[in-house]
Parts: structure tokens; C-alpha cells; sequence
């Protein structure tokens, strides 16, 4: 009795400690990863990188104006594309609940939610490239796009779906119609939730770079048209990070820096609004 | 009312259209893969060999990638993301060490795949070549394993997530039940809680499993490329979405490309029926429990 | 007058800070029933999880004072330990649903991982299960699972998954506060049965219950004890103004 007593506190210590000792561990690999591209990162990084364009192989220097620009392009058109549809669809689902059309667009959009961005990138390829002959910003949007719409639906309608049902009924037995109890009273009410969930959208497409590959394309010059083939950050740090040059791997650790500076940003201020937004409900 | 009955259409439109979309998704892929289902039929999926210049093309070998890569992955990070879970669900009370873990998984999961991918390049590749020296198979560094590796540290985030909210599920009453026989917080987790969330946690592993299917850049970044069979866990190969990274801008003629957008179609299958079971199963245990 | 078998000394206990029992002190007379009574939020139910060591599992929970056992203080012991001679049934049955019901009897031996012989296991789901007086209804399903049963039967086995591992104090936080009334009446009868071979701590919101099955009472408020007597001396001459004021139904 005693023995087994103090086996199974052992046991329990034991189990303990590896549960701490594996969860930690995985700080370790977080740590390295910051270290090291912050370490070759940072040094990189000024005024000139930030504004001036990649220098030609082996010529040491040169910046990433053109892939924050692109980079920037490629948000917008995504956006454009993905935001209000996406509300759209997050107010349908949320209005309707349990209809049969319902279910189908919310088992759709799981599979959307699923779909491999690479995936997304051939389809880009089929319907833009394919038909419009060339890589172009907007082929590579509409990937991105495609990849968001599901982010915003899903954060549309789960906060949606929160906001009191009483709130609807007020506005209703006041006289509003219900297009403006929807546009007037819900969405508002939810907003600060549903730009979170754009935000977690934009956040994670910034850093796609399979779609872009063929889509995007790439380009060593600064482009600010729609239909013409652009730069992205990830794209650039693909293309540099596998190139034989020092200078243009410098470049690709400075645009990594940029990058996780952007995704970690966003990150940072959606959770900010959720944490002010639960505060007020 | 004009207005509204407008409103409630142009509602039901976007529903409508999301399923258009997806519908449209597979229709693409299905119709541009039309010339080598032709060529090649069922064949594609067990053909060896990939050959652009004999315009033979076989899936097989990245196939067998993806599903090393992925299951190799899945089983490297599976004691971190369930020790993880375990530790933030059943031991810390400290509200400051359950937030750095929260915050490390937050951040592993805000890194972009092709960063991971250059990090693997410039690090793990060499690690992993002096390992192969010291084993005495062939140094390549890059490969299925350190793709795998890589890949795990990806899918941690994902599957920790999946897990510390499978493991809320549990009725925290029947933990109760537990400690009060005298139960000791391993005999809880290892007999109560975790018993009770097998069907869940092995609906999380479907999810990550899903995940790891189609991740791609840190992939295509370090497993070598390869278009034949892999060997072993450490040779070079390619997966399903690295073959076409790779490949597709420079696809030579209609044929290629057609043969790697219906390496596109299965992947799309495959991680579409990965997540709705997955889904499935979580959802199942979650209605249990209410 | 033969010694208590658990002694509570000076006993405070909070949750993050705010304060649920003040200086409570308190001797449970052995082989008999006591009733803890009192409004929601007077700190019953934390009073019996600091009696097995249950309230120091939620975070942010603290406690001072002494619990004797038998003479021992049963925070100088680990919490498994104390919890195996203590027993205790909650307020909404809570069967294990990965465990049939047969598992679910001899749960306590399972956690811990203490082997039987088939033999024993077989008497021990027996004898316990005869003890809840639920035996003869579920004998013919013992392999099926236990959320299966209705909730007055749920929570006899639970009953008997406390019993199972003989402890010597078992208690009961508001035991049939979830379970439809027909099927109070059975639980009571059962528990005055139960006192006979265990002594018995049994909180509860229903006065007429705990006039019904206790030997004992105490009553709590806010967190203090106010009196603690006879059941019949507490109900027909209470000392307290306030203890008449609670059975008078002015609390609520």
C-alpha cells in the first residue's frame, strides 16, 4: 500500500516534469527562428532598404520599395475582392442559422477555409492568367482573395451571432426596417469583431507565397499596375533566399524582419480590439 | 419593404454565390486536368515515373511524399502540442505562464511558410547533414525528414490549439469525480480526461493532418525536389504542393501542366475530405458532452 | 460522549481574495449524520470541499486552519490520500461516460491503479452497489454504460463509487438538488441507511430534508458559524435569532 502510494506519486512527478519539459521545448525553435532572422534582419534594415529598389546579382545594397509596394497592392485587391463579400455571406449565415442553404454555405466555407494555397494559385492561373495572357497583381488578388474570403465569413458570422437578439427586436419594434436594423444596429454593433477577423484574414495572407508564384510572378522593378506582373515581400524572400548571392540573401533577411514586423503588427492590434470590444459587451 | 426583400436577396446571392464558388473551384481543376485524366486515367495515381521530357507522368512518388512529409510531421509535434494542451488545460493556474505559452504558439503560428522555409535552409539543412554523416547515409540535408521537421514545427500551433480546446471539453465535473477518489492529476488526465477526448483529439489530428497536406513554401524550400520515388525518410522528394511550386511556371507544354493540376485536384480532394471528417468528429464529441 | 471523528479548527478559506469562511471550528460526531444548512453563497459547499481538499483545486484558492481526521491533520497529508478515506457525491451526478457501470463502481480502484482479482471486483460492484440500493436495477446491464441510467439512478451509483473504497466520512454536497423528486425520496432512504456503517456530512438547501435525515446540523452564514446542534434542538429552540430566522423561510 505504501509503495504503491509513493509509486504513483512518482509517476505523477515524472509525468509532470516531461509535460514541462516538452512544452518548453517548444519555445526553443520560436527563439531560434527570431533570433536568427532578426540577427541577419536588422542590420539590414534603413531608411534607403525600405524605399529604394533590389540592386542587380552580387551588387551589394539596394531595397525592397517594389515588394512593399506590391505587397500593398495585392492586400488591396484582396480586400476589395473578400471583405464585402464575405460580410455578406457572415450576415446571411448568421440570419439564417439553420436553413438547408445555410448548411451547405457553411460547410462550404469550412472546405474553402481548407483549400491549399497553392490550390488557389493554380485556379488564379486558370481563370486570370490563363485568359488575360500575362501575371498580373490582380491575378495573384484574387488567390489572396479567394484564401480571405473564408477568414471574414466565418469572423463575420460567429460575431454576429453574439450580438443580443433583443438588440434586433428594439430596433425592429421601433420601426426600422430590417435592411436598416441589419446595416444601422447588428453589423455596427459587431464591428470591432469583424474588422478583428479582417485583420486575421489580412494577416494571413500577407505571408502567402505559394499563390503568388504563378501568379504575381515576380519583378526586379518597381510596377504599380494592376495587370502587369509585381513583386511581393514573400515573394522576394523566396526567390533571394534560394539565389547564390550574398547581397540578395541580405535582402531576404531584411524583408523577413518587415514581414513578421507586419503579420506580428496585425496580430497585435486585433487582439487589442478584442480585448476592447469584450470589455464594452 | 422594397428595400428589404432586396436586402434578403441580395443575402441570399452571396450564400449562393460561396457555393458557386467552391462548385467553380473543382469544376476549374476537374476540366483542366481533362487531358491527363485522358492520357494516363487511374494509372496517374500509381505511376512511378514523372517525366516531363517522355511526357510520362505519374503521382506516386509525391504521393508517397506528402504522405511521409505529413505523417512524419504529425508525429514529431503530436508529444508538444498534446503536452502543450495538457499543461495549459489541466496544471497551470499561473496566469503568467499560461500566457507565454499562449503567446509562443501565437507566434509560431504568425510566421510566414516561406520564412520558415529560408530559417530551415540556412539552419536546420546543415544541422540535419552533419546528422547524416554521423549515421552514414548520404549527407544531403535537405529531404523528406527535414521537411518533416520543419513542417512539425509549423503544425504545432494548429494541432496545440485544436487540443487545448478538445481538452475543454471535458466536463470539468468528471475530473472532480476523479480527484475526489483520490485520483492523482496523471491518473485524471491519463485515465478521465484524455479517454474522454480520444474521439475529439483524433478529429484534431484529421485537422492538422489536413494542414500539413498543403502546406507548401517552407516545403518546397528544403525537401530537394526529387521527382523519384523516396527511398527512405531522408532522401529527397517532393510533395504534392512542392511538385508544383516547383514546376508549374515552367511546365513544358499542355500535358505537364495538366498533369499538375490534377496533382492540384487530389490535393484539394484530399484535404477537403481530411477536414470535413475531422470537423465531423469534433463536432460529435462536442455534442456528447452537452 | 465518544470523540468526533473530524474536527474542524479555526478553518478560513477564499476564493481570489475574497473571503468565503471565517474561523469556522466545528467537531462532526462519529456514525452520524450531519446537516450543514444555510443560504446560497454562505460557504456550505466550500466548507465540506475543504473537508476532502476538493476546494484547493480551482486557482486562486486558499485556505488556513486545521482539519483533524481522527486526531491527524489532513492538510499535513497529500490530498490523494485524504481524499481516498473521505469520500464525496456532488451536486449533479457525474458518472465517468467512457466507464460502464460496473467500471464506474469500482472507479476508485481503476484511477489509482490498484489491482483486484475478478473475485473481489465482483463482490466489491456487488456489495457497494447493494449498499446504494441499486443492485437489483441495474445487475442485468452492469456492462452498459452508466449515463445511460435515470438521474436519481446516476447518482446512487455515484453513491456507490463513494462507498466503494470504504472511506470513513462520506460527503454529500446537495445530493438530490438535481434529481427529479420522485426519485429524492429513495436517496434519502438510502442515506439514512448509509449512517449506520458511515459517518455522514450532507449539505443541503432543503430544511425539510435536513429535518427529514440529520443528526446534526449547523448552520451557516456569510461565511459564519452560526449554530451548530442536535437537529431536533437546532429546529425546535434555535439560539441564534438568525437560525430562527432561516427556518422561518425569511432568507429564502
Amino acid at each position: 500500500m505504501e509503495s504503491s502510494y509513493l509509486l504513483r506519486l512518482a509517476k505523477d512527478r515524472i509525468f509532470f516534469a516531461l509535460i514541462v519539459f516538452f512544452a518548453s521545448l517548444t519555445i526553443l525553435p520560436l527563439l531560434f527562428i527570431l533570433f536568427y532572422i532578426l540577427k541577419n534582419g536588422l542590420t539590414v534594415i534603413s531608411w534607403r532598404f525600405l524605399t529604394t529598389l533590389p540592386k542587380p546579382a552580387g551588387e551589394p545594397g539596394g531595397g525592397i520599395s517594389n515588394a512593399i509596394v506590391g505587397t500593398a497592392l495585392l492586400v488591396l485587391t484582396a480586400g476589395l475582392l473578400s471583405i464585402p463579400f464575405g460580410i455578406l455571406v457572415g450576415i446571411y449565415l448568421s440570419e439564417n442559422p439553420n436553413g438547408l442553404m445555410a448548411r451547405w454555405v457553411r460547410v462550404s466555407n469550412r472546405i474553402l477555409q481548407g483549400v491549399p494555397s497553392i490550390v488557389a494559385g493554380i485556379i488564379a492561373y486558370v481563370w486570370i492568367v490563363k485568359t488575360s495572357g500575362g501575371f498580373s497583381v490582380f491575378s495573384g488578388g484574387i488567390a489572396l482573395g479567394m484564401l480571405m474570403i473564408p477568414i471574414v465569413v466565418q469572423s463575420t458570422e460567429e460575431t454576429l451571432k453574439l450580438v443580443p437578439g433583443a438588440l434586433k427586436e428594439a430596433s425592429l419594434a421601433l420601426g426600422a426596417s430590417y435592411t436598416s436594423t441589419i446595416l444601422k444596429v447588428i453589423v455596427p454593433t459587431g464591428l470591432s469583431g469583424i474588422v478583428t477577423g479582417i485583420l486575421l484574414g489580412v494577416s494571413r495572407v500577407i505571408g502567402e507565397t505559394a499563390p503568388l508564384l504563378f501568379t504575381v510572378f515576380g519583378n526586379p522593378f518597381m510596377s504599380y499596375r494592376l495587370f502587369k506582373p509585381a513583386n511581393a515581400l514573400p515573394l522576394l524572400i523566396f526567390n533571394y533566399a534560394l539565389s547564390p548571392y550574398h547581397s540578395w540573401q541580405d535582402l531576404a533577411w531584411g524583408a523577413s524582419v518587415v514581414l513578421i514586423g507586419l503579420v506580428m503588427t496585425l496580430n497585435l492590434i486585433s487582439k487589442f480590439l478584442v480585448a476592447k470590444w469584450k470589455v464594452r459587451s | 419593404m422594397k428595400t428589404d426583400s432586396l436586402f434578403r436577396f441580395i443575402l441570399f446571392l452571396s450564400g449562393a454565390l460561396l457555393l458557386v464558388l467552391l462548385g467553380a473551384v473543382f469544376l476549374t481543376l476537374f476540366f483542366s486536368s481533362i487531358p491527363s485524366i485522358k492520357s494516363f486515367g487511374f494509372l496517374f495515381v500509381f505511376g512511378k515515373d514523372w517525366n516531363p521530357i517522355s511526357k510520362e507522368f505519374g503521382a506516386l512518388p509525391f504521393l508517397i511524399g506528402t504522405f511521409l512529409t505529413s505523417t512524419a510531421a504529425l508525429l514529431f509535434s503530436l508529444p508538444f502540442s498534446l503536452a502543450i494542451s495538457i499543461l495549459l488545460g489541466e496544471y497551470l493556474s499561473n496566469p503568467f505562464f499560461s500566457a507565454v505559452f499562449k503567446s509562443v504558439i501565437e507566434l509560431l503560428a504568425g510566421i510566414p511558410s516561406v520564412i520558415y522555409g529560408f530559417w530551415g535552409l540556412f539552419v536546420l539543412v546543415p544541422v540535419v547533414r552533419w546528422l547524416e554523416l554521423k549515421i552514414h547515409v548520404l549527407p544531403y540535408g535537405v529531404g523528406i525528414f527535414t521537411a518533416s521537421l520543419v513542417l512539425s514545427i509549423m503544425i504545432i500551433p494548429y494541432s496545440a490549439f485544436l487540443a487545448i480546446e478538445i481538452l475543454k471539453l471535458v466536463p470539468p465535473e468528471i475530473k472532480e469525480a476523479a480527484y475526489s477518489l483520490g485520483a492523482t492529476r496523471y491518473e485524471v488526465v491519463k485515465k478521465v480526461a484524455l479517454p474522454y477526448s480520444y474521439s475529439g483529439i483524433f478529429g484534431g489530428i484529421l485537422l492538422a493532418y489536413g494542414r500539413a497536406l498543403g502546406e507548401t513554401m517552407a516545403v518546397t524550400m528544403v525537401i530537394g525536389n526529387s521527382d523519384f520515388l523516396p527511398k527512405s525518410l531522408f532522401s529527397p522528394g517532393n510533395t504534392i504542393a512542392s511538385v508544383i511550386a516547383n514546376e508549374f511556371t515552367e511546365a513544358a507544354g499542355r500535358l505537364h501542366l495538366s498533369s499538375l493540376i490534377e496533382l492540384g485536384l487530389i490535393l484539394f480532394v484530399l484535404t477537403a475530405v481530411t477536414n470535413i471528417l475531422g470537423d465531423l468528429i469534433v463536432k460529435k464529441m462536442s455534442f456528447q458532452e452537452s | 460522549m465518544e470523540s468526533p471523528i473530524l474536527e474542524i479548527k479555526n478553518l478560513s478559506a477564499s476564493f481570489s481574495g475574497s473571503l468565503i469562511l471565517k474561523n469556522i471550528t466545528l467537531s462532526f460526531p462519529r456514525n452520524k449524520l450531519t446537516a450543514i444548512m444555510g443560504p446560497s453563497g454562505c460557504g456550505k459547499t466550500t466548507l465540506v470541499r475543504c473537508i476532502n481538499r476538493m476546494h484547493e483545486l480551482v486557482p486562486s484558492a486558499t485556505v488556513s486552519g486545521s482539519v483533524l481526521l481522527n486526531g491527524e491533520d489532513i492538510y499535513h497529508l497529500n490530498p490523494i490520500q485524504v481524499r481516498r478515506k473521505i469520500g464525496m457525491v456532488f451536486q449533479r451526478p457525474n458518472p465517468f461516460p467512457t466507464m460502464s457501470i460496473y467500471d464506474n463502481v469500482i472507479a476508485g480502484y481503476k484511477l489509482t491503479g490498484i489491482k483486484l482479482s475478478k473475485q473481489e471486483k465482483d463482490r466489491i460492484v456487488e456489495e457497494s452497489l447493494r449498499k446504494a440500493a441499486l443492485w437489483d436495477e441495474v445487475k442485468d446491464c452492469l456492462h452498459q454504460k452508466g449515463t445511460f441510467l435515470s438521474g436519481g439512478q446516476q447518482q446512487r451509483l455515484c453513491i456507490a463509487r463513494a462507498l466503494e473504497m470504504d472511506p470513513e466520512v462520506l460527503l454529500l454536497d446537495e445530493p438530490t438538488s438535481a434529481i427529479d423528486p420522485r426519485a429524492i425520496q429513495k436517496i434519502e432512504e438510502l442515506i439514512v441507511e448509509l449512517k449506520k456503517t458511515v459517518t455522514i456530512i450532507i449539505v443541503t438547501h432543503n430544511i425539510a430534508q435536513a429535518a427529514r435525515v440529520s443528526d446534526y446540523a449547523v448552520f451557516l452564514y456569510l461565511g459564519e458559524l452560526v449554530e451548530f446542534d442536535q437537529t431536533e434542538k437546532l429546529f425546535t429552540v434555535p439560539k441564534d435569532k438568525r437560525t430562527e430566522e432561516y427556518l422561518s423561510g425569511k432568507f429564502g
